[in-house]
């Protein structure tokens, strides 16, 4: 006898289906075009895709756009939109990674350190390292990076030592403390160096303003490369929601896969804040909404976060840039006050369909 | 067909010893319960036999030596059902149930067609097609028992290791979810280890008992020899009746210790076998 009951292969909540791949690519490409158009300088939007279509090689056009009008676009408007892109999207793919691994839904790509160890990093390179702009390579950023991953780093030693059972609560536990002590080291360089607090606060609040190719090329890397690898550990992201043990009981090592979801995330947060500051909500409320909307399985949330992500902060950006311009409010300060009340309202509607 | 053999079993946590020379043997395609009472060792042992905790001694499934294989051949080998499993919250029944196939899935792969079929078998056999779609947090305490031991059994594994599998589930669930486990373990020759509380229903459902005290197995075999009144006092500390009703098997009725009223029961009742 036929059944005519759905299967199980119809079920799978774990694909993005083919409009979601529409809607996400047109969330990104619709932001990004958004974020190109608008600026202290018009630039006509006809002239915007003659000049996109003149970079594609064999198509020769003239956008008719003066010099001035061209770098306005290519060195800054549009360097700074790929880079909202990629550091939104990191965030929010970052975080989805975190609260898959840990079983927290109030994980996000800071939990274990990376901001207060970015922090203490720029702070330091801030007091110690002024007049950056003689570098050939800026200190800043470098220190944001190394101090990120060193705490993170000290945290994962620390944490993992301690009982097997509670591997996730007692990693999380870690960080607490070692974010502490480390918010702790900043604050008091940066009461040392009274002169810094303007900076070091315009920092922690995270900023794009300053941003260019280079910044790009920097974190590019490390984006595509974590990326890639939180995407190859969607599944098995899915399979951590059963806990540790029962995961281990299906022939997986949670410990090892905890390990390396934390590494790929946390390279690509720490590229993301070296260049960008400690912008704060992407991670938590990105993948939330994603998942309150489409459900819970990481392969659906992780590529979706990275779409999301991407078209969330360059909006974001785009609002800190024009509402008060000529001068930018800190791009943390728009994702949390846009942010928060879109995340309370997405949490009403689906508490009213479950 | 796989049997389990545990030879000399020891672990110890943190200095502790919990599992101190244990010998178990399972035949294929039989039942065995472990029981005894709480901190007895039962749930260590499971875990041991799973891989999850380290152990001396031996254990062999099917002849061969547990503790040289990866992981991911134990687990095609053994399944194992904690007895708090961890709901994940927002995830349907059909995707729960997937979750078992992981053993057979390459390590960064995603389910094959193979896969999807041998998980709408699963659903079919322990009727949850119909809530396939459902969330997993959602199914009451019986349809949420049967999806963990339909993740399982998605692990086609012949050795099934179950932690008290009945512990949340009222007297009439209590009894189906046995005898699907037995009828699993008739028709897909399964070789079944639980731990269990409920003494009547593991004496009922598992062809041999082992009783574990304090790390030891302080008696072994068929119901019958195993639950005497006696032993249930001196492990327990226990006050109960063995009652052996024809056609019911062997039941164990607690009995209130300060109770005068054992003398009070009805006339018919005590001409019954008593043990």
């Amino acid at each position: 006898m036929e059944s005519n009951r759905p299967r199980a292969r119809e079920l799978q909540a774990t694909r993005v289906g083919a409009r979601m791949m529409i809607v996400v690519l047109a969330a990104v490409l619709g932001s990004a075009l958004l974020g190109i158009l608008v600026g202290a300088v018009d630039l006509s939007i006809g002239a915007i895709f003659a000049e996109l279509a003149d970079r594609v090689p064999g198509i020769d056009v003239d956008s008719g756009l003066s010099a001035r009008d061209t770098a306005i676009l290519w060195e800054l408007r549009v360097p700074r939109v790929v880079l909202a892109g990629l550091v939104g999207g990191m965030l929010a793919m970052a975080g989805a990674a975190f609260q898959g691994v840990f079983r927290n839904p109030l994980a996000d790509p800071y939990l274990l350190g990376v901001a207060a160890g970015a922090g203490l990093g720029a702070t330091l390179a801030i007091a110690y390292f002024p007049g950056q702009s003689e570098w050939p390579v800026s200190p800043l950023p470098l220190a944001a990076f190394a101090g990120a991953v060193l705490g993170v780093a000290v945290t994962y030693v620390l944490g993992r030592s301690a009982g097997r059972p509670h591997a996730a609560a007692t990693l999380i536990l870690a960080g607490v403390a070692v974010a502490a002590f480390l918010t702790a080291s900043q604050t008091f360089v940066q009461q040392q160096h009274s002169e810094t607090f303007r900076e070091v606060y315009a920092w922690i609040l995270g900023a794009l303003g300053t941003v260019g190719w280079r910044e790009v090329s920097l974190i590019m890397p490390y984006v595509v490369l974590s990326g890639i690898a939180l995407i190859f550990y969607r599944r098995l992201l899915d399979v951590m929601g059963v806990g540790d043990e029962e995961a281990d009981s299906v022939g997986i090592s949670s410990a090892r896969v905890r390990l390396a979801v934390v590494a790929a995330a946390t390279l690509g947060t720490a590229a993301a804040v070296a260049v960008s500051g400690l912008i704060g909500f992407v991670g938590i409320i990105v993948p939330h909404a994603i998942r309150l909307v489409l459900g819970s399985s990481y392969r659906v949330i992780l590529p979706l976060s990275l779409g999301f992500g991407a078209a969330f902060l360059i909006l974001a950006d785009l609002i800190a840039r024009s509402v008060l311009a000529p001068a930018e409010i800190p791009i943390g300060v728009v994702t949390a006050f846009f942010g928060a009340p879109f995340f309370l309202l997405v949490l009403s509607r689906s508490r009213r369909v479950a | 067909m796989s049997d389990l053999r545990l030879s000399e079993v020891a672990v110890a946590y943190n200095g502790t010893t919990v599992i101190n020379g244990v010998d178990v043997e399972v035949p294929a395609r039989s039942w065995v319960a472990l029981i005894g009472p709480n901190g007895a060792g039962k749930t260590t042992l499971l875990r041991a036999v799973a891989g999850l905790v380290g152990y001396s001694g031996a254990i062999e499934i099917g002849g061969r030596p547990a503790l040289g294989m990866s992981r991911r051949r134990l687990s095609q080998l053994v399944a194992f059902l904690p007895q708090r499993p961890i709901m994940p919250e927002g995830v349907s029944v059909a995707d729960y149930v997937s979750i078992g196939r992981t053993p057979y899935i390459p390590y960064w792969g995603t389910e094959s067609a193979e896969d999807r079929a041998v998980v709408d078998d699963v659903l079919e056999r322990l009727e949850l097609a119909a809530l396939a779609h459902r969330h997993i947090e959602s199914l009451s305490g019986g349809e949420s028992q049967r999806a963990v031991l339909a993740r399982a059994l998605a692990q086609r594994a012949e050795i099934l290791l179950l932690d008290e599998p009945t512990s949340a589930l009222d007297v009439g669930h209590q009894q189906q979810v046995m005898e699907l486990i037995d009828d699993l373990r008739v028709e897909q020759g399964l070789t079944v280890l639980t731990a269990l509380h409920d003494l009547t229903l593991a004496g009922q459902f598992a062809s041999r008992l082992v009783l574990l005290d304090r790390g030891l197995v302080v008696s072994e075999g068929p119901a019958r020899e195993v639950l005497t009144e006696e032993r249930i006092q001196q492990h327990y500390a226990a006050t109960v009746r063995v009652v052996d009703e024809p056609g019911a098997g062997l039941t164990v009725i607690p009995v209130r210790s300060d109770s005068t009223s054992r003398a009070s029961l009805p006339e018919e009742e005590r001409t019954q076998l008593w043990r």
